[in-house]
């Protein structure tokens, strides 16, 4: 039996179970195969009517409908599904009793407009609408369940009522950093001896009308509408914004030792996590990269490994002008003259900016091309942008030797976070 | 080893700003005073405690800043910055650059007029397909979602102060502001970080959160009364407010000069399956085994008054008779996220002085303490899930 502790003296953390749904479809295979084939998940939204929108097309999760048409509904679904895989890949604990806690990446949860109409329905046309005039009929029980249902916990509530989870769930908002900050709790939680387990998951469901205005007002979205598939191109010199859309991926982590003891099959290893926030800007990075490099210099000093060993990286990519480039910068601050060696390759092109799920959904991607040495590559690559000579892997998924690689995301409000997977213990 | 590392963590900063007051000695004086400050007309039937009125300049400089915030947004950067106050960094970028934050956050502040007019409109057979679209397009202003963001409470501190080690956003009503005090301490105790900033911030004065609350007939209605005397049919009046903690190890503050306001022993939480009768009572018995409490410690509770909890928690403070307990509820209403911060805030103040505050409850159950206390226990009960308790201990 190997080391089961890190540099740092630490138990080392391993993943044993994965789950994953993106607009490619449900489940590892299927993503995998679509993903390293170039497909794209973007379409043309059909789940409500886009007329009058800059933007009318996401990586829509279609073929999951949900009971209700409702985003946490949705990403619920989308959860489930995803964590069903990912524990019954693990074999742990017994259905329903999972020997850990819950850290669930996830969007805020808010009231929707069809529970909003049908208040204002109820109160009819022959009264004003307001939010005193729907109070007066929120009480009384008959909508009792739409307190359970629009509570900010109420996702990780589910969750931990199906999978059996211990302790209290934590749900985390990071925005599009959020899925690797529920991994980085879980890591953390197992590195302090607390538990041997944790079910880290991450999802979100964003396609509809308020969330895709409210990207759109802030002009983070790509409007190449004609043809979807063509619309997200990360560090194209044409980019012209990110592609909403919907996914969620599930990781079971477990100590080595624990999954060592009960025979795991042991699918990779989160060597370190980064974070570091930013000051300058609630939507943009400082121009000078500095908490960008900090943070991937954080994850690398975390996962005891120098630049040089680093052979991939997963980058957070989301095709809008200004992250490419200070990704750009921040990578090649740390990797120096390598950054245009090391291949670096963008899931969103194909599959779009899942946001609260993308940091997840993208670890698992990277934990399977350390399992298929097989890097997935940046689709829609037609036209490079010079001030950015990275190697996308354009266009063709690439086999390569990869022994660890690195993902990044970065999300408004000044979130960063990296993190470095590797297939072996160090 | 960083992971067999054990270290003591000290609460160095406390800001608070409620319906109270804001800072430590104003709230002081109203805990000692007795003082309540409610309002039950501006939102009839609904009674809330309302935010004193504060000159956000004071911790948030730049106007732009303050407008690209919602209420519970500048709540919050002004309570960090109180905190930060107190702990002494203000303005030191070197300890700031590497001081972690956790922030618990609800969010969503929607715009009222707006979503009227939309309904209104719908209603009146006046919407076309494509109506909500183009009313959300051109109605909305654009930097409201940031407002709106759980996450932008953290990155506005970030901004407004600094904080920048490292940002995570707790969300899921009182749980999450007891996960986020129970994190923060985990990893200042085995050593993954050395100072952090803790808190969570609350805007009770909002029709669209009293809507979901309603929901489940959760909000006190009419006329004010002390959590102990709201009955089976009780509930919570919705508090205004912002509390951060700067906590750190002890070697880090002695390191800087730092002086404790009170160590923070313990927290830990759990999820009581509430479907079963008497199970918050168990949950929160279980974690008061597992607190280090003595049996002479004073209790700070963030009951909401809300049933069928309220009854259950009391039940497990009934097994604790001879104990004085204080509940924040009737004194600052329930401020949701901040609530257990709160209770943890007051316990360290309580402790910094040497004495408990007096009870609030002419029913009796809080009764008097004369000695100084050298323990609070404070508990958090969410109003539908969530149990959480902390052990705050005097520093000699």
């Amino acid at each position: 039996m190997g080391n089961m502790r890190d540099h740092a003296g630490r138990p080392i953390v391993v993943v044993t179970g994965m789950g994953i749904v993106t607009s490619l479809g449900a489940g590892k295979t299927e993503n995998w195969s679509k993903l390293t084939a170039g497909e794209s998940g973007i379409r043309a939204i059909t789940r409500f009517p886009t007329d009058g929108l800059r933007t009318t097309m996401a990586g829509a999760i279609d073929f999951l409908p949900a009971a209700r048409n409702s985003a946490p509904e949705f990403a619920d679904r989308f959860a489930d599904v995803a964590t069903e895989e990912a524990v019954a890949q693990s074999g742990i604990g017994s259905p329903g009793s999972f020997p850990g806690p819950l850290f669930l990446a996830v969007a805020p949860v808010e009231l929707d407009w069809p529970m909003r109409d049908e208040l204002a329905f109820t109160i009819g046309k022959d009264a004003a609408i307001d939010y005193d005039a729907m109070l007066k009929l929120c009480g009384g029980g008959k909508y009792k369940d739409m307190h359970r249902r629009f509570l900010f916990g109420s996702s990780a509530d589910q969750l931990a009522d199906k999978y059996g989870t211990k302790g209290s769930p934590i749900s985390i908002s990071t925005a599009c950093a959020s899925g690797v900050s529920a991994i980085q709790l879980g890591v953390e939680a197992i590195r302090r001896g607390e538990t041997d387990a944790a079910l880290c998951v991450a999802t979100d469901s964003s396609v509809n009308v308020e969330a895709l205005v409210r990207f759109s007002l802030l002009s983070a979205l790509s409007t190449q509408n004609e043809v979807p598939a063509k619309a997200s191109k990360p560090f194209s010199k044409n980019r012209d914004g990110f592609v909403l859309a919907e996914g969620a991926g599930t990781l079971v982590l477990e100590s080595l030792e624990a999954a060592t003891a009960r025979g795991a099959r042991v699918l990779g290893v989160i060597a370190g996590c980064g974070e570091l926030a930013d000051s300058f800007h609630r939507t943009r990075s400082s121009p000078d990269g500095k908490p960008i490099i900090g943070c991937v210099r954080n994850a690398l000093a975390d996962a005891g490994l120098a630049p040089e060993q680093i052979d991939y990286i997963n980058a957070h990519g989301t095709s809008t002008p200004e992250n490419d480039k200070m990704e750009y910068l921040g990578i090649s601050t740390v990797f120096g003259e390598r950054a245009k060696q090391i291949p670096v390759s963008s899931n969103k092109s194909m599959i779009g900016h899942t946001l609260s799920a993308a940091g997840a959904v993208e670890a698992i991607f990277s934990l399977l091309t350390l399992e298929h040495q097989r890097i997935p590559p940046t689709i829609n690559y037609d036209v490079p942008d010079p001030g950015i000579p990275f190697d996308v892997v354009p266009n063709k998924a690439r086999d390569a030797r990869v022994t660890a690689a690195m993902s990044n995301s970065f999300g408004f409000g000044g979130q960063n976070a990296s993190m470095i997977m590797t297939r072996e213990p160090a | 080893m960083p992971s067999s590392r054990k270290s003591e963590a000290w609460i160095t900063g406390i800001g608070i700003v409620s319906s109270l007051g804001e800072g430590l000695d104003a709230h002081w004086d109203a805990l000692q005073k007795g003082t309540i400050n409610v309002d039950e007309k501006t939102f009839a039937p609904y009674v809330v405690h309302p935010l004193i009125p504060v000159n956000f300049d004071q911790q948030i400089p730049k106007k732009g800043d303050q407008r690209q915030m919602e209420a519970w947004q500048r709540i919050g950067t002004y309570a960090a910055g109180l905190a930060l106050d107190t702990a002494g960094i203000k303005g030191k970028t070197d300890i700031l650059g590497r001081t972690d934050m956790i922030v618990a956050a609800g969010g969503g502040e929607r715009d009222l007029a707006v979503d009227s007019g939309i309904l209104n409109a719908k209603v009146q057979g006046n919407a076309a397909p494509n109506f909500l679209n183009e009313r959300l397009m051109s109605d909305l202003r654009p930097t409201l979602f940031l407002a709106q963001l759980s996450n932008l409470l953290a990155g506005n501190i970030s901004i407004v102060h600094g904080v920048t080690g490292s940002s995570r956003t707790f969300m899921g009503e009182e749980a999450a502001g007891i996960d986020a005090v129970r994190i923060a301490l985990a990893r200042i105790a085995s050593g993954q970080s050395d100072i952090a900033l803790v808190g969570a911030a609350h805007n009770g004065e909002r029709k669209d959160m009293l809507m979901l609350y309603e929901f489940g007939d959760f909000n006190l209605k009419e006329k004010f009364s002390p959590v102990w005397s709201r009955g089976p049919s009780g509930g919570f009046a919705l508090g205004s407010g912002g509390v951060f903690l700067v906590i750190e190890s002890k070697e880090h503050a002695v390191a800087r000069g730092a002086k404790p306001y009170a160590k923070l022993s313990h927290v830990s939480a759990d999820r009581a399956a509430r479907k079963t009768q008497g199970a918050t009572t168990e949950t929160l018995e279980s974690l008061w085994k597992a607190s280090g409490a003595r049996d002479d410690v004073a209790i700070i509770t963030g009951a909401t008054g809300a049933e069928p909890v309220t009854a259950e928690e009391r039940q497990f403070l009934e097994k604790h008779k001879a104990l004085p307990v204080r509940a924040t509820g009737t004194r600052f209403g329930h401020a949701m996220e901040a609530q257990f911060p709160l209770g943890v805030a007051l316990a360290a103040l309580a402790l910094s002085r040497g004495g408990l505050f007096p009870p609030a409850d002419p029913s009796g159950f809080e009764i008097a303490m004369t000695a100084a206390p050298t323990q609070i226990v404070v508990v958090g009960t969410g109003h539908w899930r969530g149990e959480g308790i902390a052990l705050v201990e005097a520093v000699n």
